[in-house]
């Protein structure tokens, strides 16, 4: 029953984190919580995304996987912002670690320190994990 | 001969236990999430350079689908799919480090 119609008041929106871990093309994890943020992203909820360790990988700019011959998803991701999906979080250690920088991604970002992360993670109502 | 490492750098330890057991002459080929290892300013960079007379190698297509190609490690070489085989044919044997 939809509660809009018998008048009862709608449940605020729960805060939903997608926790990004692995590198794009190893596995499977990537594609499917980029799968599960567009679809998030389609039921209205306060839905955040965070990078961390190799998942910071995903967001690389300039992916091409013709010659391994798998469809290449990472373009995907540029149409988070027009889903209104604005909250991309992405630790700042985990890039250098891996040499890499901020300018090297493909969409814009808000970089978090590591104090910023556990208050991201402690601040949710549901964080699903890839 | 040749070691082939298809973990990340930072997710698995194989390219360290490949390393550890490299000996001048060996070859290291990098393929799938392996070749993370091959990026300038990684924590791999130093680990490899102490690898003295040991040649390094990746998977181009490998390094093409992640998006790092202007981010190697000079000295790193690239190879395609039939430079891969030719890795196997002229370095035997073949230990993969999965």
């Amino acid at each position: 029953m939809n509660p809009d119609e018998t008048g009862a008041p709608r449940e605020p929106a729960k805060k939903f984190l997608l926790v990004n871990r692995r590198a794009p093309w190893g596995t499977i994890y990537a594609l499917e919580g980029l799968e599960v943020a567009l679809i998030a992203a389609a039921y209205g909820q306060d839905l955040s995304l965070l990078f961390l360790d190799d998942g910071v990988y995903q967001l690389l700019s300039g992916m091409d996987s013709t010659e391994i011959e798998m469809k290449n998803f990472s373009r995907t991701y540029l149409a988070l912002e027009g889903l209104e999906v604005n909250k991309i979080y992405v630790e700042t250690d985990s890039l250098l670690r891996r040499g890499l920088t901020e300018d090297l991604l493909a969409i814009a970002v808000t970089s978090l320190s590591r104090d910023e992360v556990a208050r991201l993670l402690a601040d949710q109502d549901v964080i699903i994990n890839f | 001969m040749l070691h082939i490492v298809n973990k990340s750098p930072t997710e698995k330890a194989s390219l360290q236990r490949a390393l550890l057991v490299a000996v001048p002459g060996d070859v290291i080929l990098l393929i799938e999430d392996g070749v993370y290892a091959a990026v300038r300013g990684s924590r791999s960079e130093g680990e490899i350079a102490t690898a003295s007379g040991v040649s390094v190698f990746a998977l181009a297509p490998d390094i093409q689908a992640r998006g790092l190609g202007s981010l190697l490690i000079e000295g790193i070489r690239l190879v395609d799919y039939g430079g891969f085989v030719d890795l196997v044919v002229n370095h035997p044997p073949c230990q993969s480090w999965l």
